[in-house]
């Protein structure tokens, strides 16, 4: 009885690599320049903790939408068939993120890594990007190091930045009057990176930073640093908080009578998700950020109803971005006929690309950061809200070339 | 010397919180003698089924301060009873892992079924605004939460020092043999002031849930300001955890103020300062039990 079973499992098994090496061999197959055979995309990511509904599971699900997206495309002329798409969870730690990231290169035979929140985590990455000379396309982490005093020929930052949430919050709540800042935040490289971006930006339209808070993390309790904030009565407080932390900010911010007297709350980064936990209310007004808004025109709504089919709910800019990035990578290995990562680099440098998410995108060349349109948003008020996920208005389009910093500034040498 | 005072009255307001949210711990000690590492995870499924009950059948924030106790108190039963009670007479170490663990899966299994970006609460109307009085202005909310927790420590320190039942509880933990030969059951106290405490536990974690994230790791770090507080006032003694908590609340608004950084660190600085003066703690047992 066992015997037989097991004579039934290896049967099977045989098939299926029949199946397979049929598929390998058929139509296009000239997979000689693939190694294994095959293309593997691995999307590295918080799986279970707090940035799992900004990316986690439902990233890689935005990845294969992208590989079954240029398998449509391209059908018979792709010019690798086997496509893999694995996950790992990196806990937020880079510790965890860098051994992922040796393992995934070495042995799962992981042509890119994707995604990868977590500044701290994805500088491990990207130093396992180098020494392996092989692909990572962040789109989550927001350091400027990544591109910048950091960057190398294998790591390319996809989405966003600390300069592009400065720039936009920043400037233009300067502009439009917000002329006197004071900033809490939290006490970790990502705050203090945000800090630093936020005051730069706010300085350059004109404003001051009448003082900055940090602030432990995590923190529950932020109800006397708001008082403190709010001692020198600026036009704004401007928290760089996160997830969690933030929403604590928000909720005692509302509570504390500050807006009351005139002071109004500015965030550094929000996602749609953070909105959603807090419900709209308690945001409505709020100024930030956005790298994409799932409803912000008919093909951002097209892709984000086919997502909403996958997932079961509304896509974050976290989770277009990983579908951009895997589109614009499958698109460069497809005019590159092979994996090897020098060529891949090769075609992706200089390309200027408009796809779901980005708009008016540049791959640059020069330090590998990609530029592309980015919104100012403001929360609408419960009453504007049409439809679930229905939370953002997007009050003006910064253009590229204003989103992120020029070229020339940056201090990368690839 | 308006901001000082600014920041008092936060203080006092924080620590009225924490009070509160230490005393079922302390409770829970002093009774069972078990270091309810889980005590976080309470609270924080305290907050959960406020927000899930006002999402789900609308019971608003003041349904909830009386369901959620009720619902968490027979949580506690059941656990006490499944899981709590094999191992009261072994090494507390064991409790120690168990709590632990315990903690680990109600997180997860939060995160499981919610998500971990947190649930929206929305608090009574009459409970937003601010009350401002000689120049302090205090968010009404936080008021409530002062009043109301001072009332309830009131109310529990009645209870176990004042009234029949909570002296039976006290003597059958203090003096069990002495308890049983004079013919009190003493088995029989220990399931439900397991609930009790694990019921404040839920009733912290429902104020919470206007004024604080509601997530499944909420608890994390909150128990660890809970454990401070204990140790400060004296493993198991109520008074100690009442008054640790105030000064929590006043260290925490005051290290805010003007030590920013150090904030959190504070509270343990002041854990250890009070640890080496006094090791058993301010309220330490001789005296809480006197």
């Amino acid at each position: 009885m066992r015997s037989k079973r097991i004579g039934a499992g290896a049967a099977a098994v045989t098939g299926v690599l029949l199946l397979g090496a049929c598929g390998a061999g058929g139509p296009g197959g000239s997979d000689g320049d693939f190694t294994d055979g095959k293309l593997v995309l691995a999307v590295l990511n918080d799986q279970s903790g707090i940035y799992k509904d900004a990316s986690g599971p439902n990233s890689v699900k935005a990845v294969r939408m992208a590989v079954a997206d240029y398998q449509k495309k391209y059908g018979d002329r792709a010019v690798v068939d086997e496509i893999e798409v694995t996950s790992t969870d990196h806990q937020n730690k880079p510790d965890i993120a860098n051994t992922k990231a040796k393992e995934l290169y070495e042995r799962g035979g992981a042509d890119v890594i994707l995604d990868v929140p977590t500044s701290s985590a994805a500088l491990a990455v990207a130093n396992q990007a180098k020494s392996h000379k092989k692909l990572f396309l962040d789109v989550s982490a927001a350091t400027t190091e990544l591109t910048g005093g950091q960057c190398n020929k294998y790591t390319f930052q996809w989405a966003y930045n600390t300069y592009m949430l400065a720039n936009g919050t920043g400037t233009t709540v300067t502009e439009n009057g917000g002329k006197n800042w004071h900033i809490i935040y939290p006490d970790y490289q990502f705050g203090q990176d945000m800090t630093k971006s936020f005051t730069e930006a706010i300085k350059r339209a004109g404003g001051t930073v009448q003082g900055t808070i940090p602030t432990p993390f995590p923190n529950d309790n932020f109800a006397t640093f708001l008082t403190k904030a709010g001692s020198t009565n600026p036009d704004v407080i401007g928290t760089m908080q996160a997830g969690g932390d933030l929403i604590n900010v928000v909720k005692q911010f509302n509570e504390s009578g500050l807006r009351e007297r005139g002071i109004d709350l500015a965030v550094g980064l929000m996602l749609i998700t953070d909105i959603h936990s807090l419900g709209v209310d308690q945001f409505a007004g709020t100024m930030f950020t956005d790298a994409w808004y799932w409803n912000m025109d008919a093909e951002s709504r097209a892709w984000a109803d086919r997502f909403r089919d996958e997932t079961g709910t509304r896509p974050t800019f976290e989770h277009a971005g990983n579908y951009s990035a895997a589109l614009q990578y499958l698109e460069a290995v497809q005019e590159a006929g092979t994996d090897d990562a020098d060529a891949v680099v090769g075609k992706l440098e200089g390309r200027r690309v408009n796809d779901v998410f980005l708009r008016n995108g540049e791959i640059r060349a020069k330090d590998h950061l990609v530029t592309h349109d980015a919104y100012l948003a403001r929360v609408k008020k419960p009453s504007e809200v049409k439809e679930d996920w229905d939370y953002e208005e997007i009050v003006t389009t910064i253009p590229a070339a204003k989103a992120f910093p020029p070229a020339e500034a940056s201090n990368c040498s690839l | 010397m308006n901001a000082v005072l600014q920041y008092a009255v936060q203080g006092l307001a924080a620590g009225s919180f924490y009070a509160l949210a230490a005393l079922g711990l302390a409770i829970i000690f002093g009774v069972l003698g078990v270091v309810n590492f889980a005590h976080g995870a309470f609270y924080m499924l305290g907050a959960v089924a406020a927000a899930v009950l006002l999402d789900t059948l609308g019971l608003t924030l003041w349904w909830a301060l009386l369901a959620v106790p009720l619902l968490m108190f027979g949580f506690g039963v059941v656990v006490e009873r499944l899981l709590v009670q094999w191992l009261l007479r072994l090494d507390p170490l064991y409790n120690f892992l168990l709590t632990f663990g315990l903690t680990l899966v109600l997180v997860e299994a939060v995160k499981q079924r919610y998500g971990v970006s947190g649930l929206p609460y929305k608090p009574p109307d009459v409970l937003s605004g601010r009350v401002e009085l000689a120049g302090v202005v205090l968010p009404r909310y936080q008021l409530f939460v002062f009043l109301f927790s001072v009332a309830i420590c009131v109310l529990v320190w009645l209870l176990m020092t004042r009234t029949r039942v909570g002296m039976i509880v006290r003597a059958a933990t203090e003096k069990p043999e002495l308890a049983r030969a004079l013919g009190i059951n003493v088995g029989r106290w220990v399931t439900p002031v397991f609930g009790f405490g694990v019921a404040l536990a839920g009733l912290a974690g429902v104020l919470a849930a206007p004024f604080r994230a509601i997530t499944a790791d909420m608890g994390n770090n909150f128990a660890i300001i809970l454990f401070a507080v204990v140790v400060i006032g004296g493993l198991g003694s109520i008074v100690g955890a009442v008054v640790a908590g105030f000064m929590v609340g006043l260290v925490e608004a005051f290290g805010q103020a003007y030590a920013p950084t150090f904030a959190q660190i504070l509270i343990f600085v002041l854990m250890a300062v009070i640890i080496l003066v006094r090791p058993a703690g301010l309220f330490g047992r001789k005296e809480a039990t006197a």
